[in-house]
């Protein structure tokens, strides 16, 4: 799709990642969730290092994303979408805390 | 708690004593890497932390541009505009390690500057600043990629080696500790018997 293969793609729908083309990232525009999680598969198999993810998306494939979740590459890293952020991220982040360490103590004065 | 079926000898004996040994350090080194491994997942997590909120908060503004700029624009205009990109975005890649876990080490590829890659006389104003917020965003969500990776990878690998230190400490070593009381308290069982059974023997002897 992209002009010359880079280490970077980019999933998720139309208006959230035309503008990451602009700056040559490899873009599939895609919001299904199985196809997004049998293109996640291929794309790691093609070794992209990097893999955006927006939100939503992120939050459905988390089967796909969870096989990868504790090997090196690629890293599947969510990105907010055109609607803004939602959380999933953040979330994520609190859940690893959780795992680590067994209390939340990073968001824990936020709340 | 299920106890170790081991036969009384000596051996046995001198054969747990090494397990244990062995068990006990590992026990402590284990231990040693777990406060270790959760002492720096935490300045990674916050660093995570920080760098996610910054990022989204960019790239929100970003995206709220570019729906402006459609908005502006005809669609084929903007697709046409954006799809060729100027160069390829690119990363060097190399591998690095946090206390022997292997994670990666992005880099973005040397930057020569940004430009558009189209001209300017089909596309908005409001294009051209989405695009340049999108490129300002992007080292850091490579940035943001890594240390994400290196919490993903820390927080699985601190949760497999709490399990490990907890099975040494309350499973495998109070295990052997019982095996090796059992054969004691065995071998120290046979060796009164035998006491008895010479002093029995004497006195037989010795009354004839």
């Amino acid at each position: 799709m992209a002009g010359k293969k880079g280490d970077l793609a980019i999933i998720g729908d139309r208006d959230s990642v035309l503008l990451a083309k602009a700056v040559g990232l490899d873009v599939y525009d895609e919001t299904d969730p199985d196809k997004a999680s049998r293109l996640i598969h291929r794309l790691a198999r093609e070794e992209y290092k990097v893999i955006f993810l927006t939100e939503p998306l992120f939050a459905a494939c988390s089967e796909a994303v969870d096989q990868y979740k504790s090997e090196t590459f690629p890293a599947i890293i969510p990105i907010p979408d055109s609607h803004g952020s939602s959380g999933v991220a953040m979330a994520n982040i609190k859940a690893n805390v959780e795992k680590a360490i067994g209390a939340d103590i990073l968001f824990a004065e936020e709340n | 708690m299920a106890s170790l079926q081991v036969k009384p000898t000596r051996m046995e004996l001198s054969n747990l004593k090494k397990k244990r040994k062995v068990a006990v350090r590992g026990h402590k080194l284990m231990k040693d890497k777990r406060d270790e491994m959760v002492r720096r997942f935490i300045l990674y997590v916050r660093q995570n932390q920080a760098l996610r909120k910054q990022v989204e908060e960019k790239l929100a503004a970003a995206m709220q541009a570019f729906v402006l700029a459609r908005a502006s624009m005809s669609a084929e205009a903007i697709e046409e505009a954006l799809c060729y990109p100027a160069r390829p975005a690119s990363i060097e890649v190399g591998t690095q390690y946090v206390l022997s876990i292997s994670v990666p080490q992005l880099k973005l590829a040397e930057d020569q500057g940004f430009d558009y890659p189209y001209g300017f006389m089909t596309t908005s104003a409001e294009l051209d600043g989405a695009v340049q917020a999108f490129a300002e965003v992007l080292p850091m969500l490579i940035q943001l990629a890594e240390v994400e990776k290196i919490c993903n990878r820390l927080a699985d690998e601190i949760e497999k080696t709490r399990r490990r230190v907890n099975a040494l400490e309350y499973v495998m070593i109070p295990q052997f500790d019982e095996a090796i009381r059992a054969i004691t308290m065995k071998l120290d069982e046979n060796e009164r018997g035998n006491l008895t059974r010479l002093m029995k023997t004497k006195d037989m002897i010795a009354n004839r």
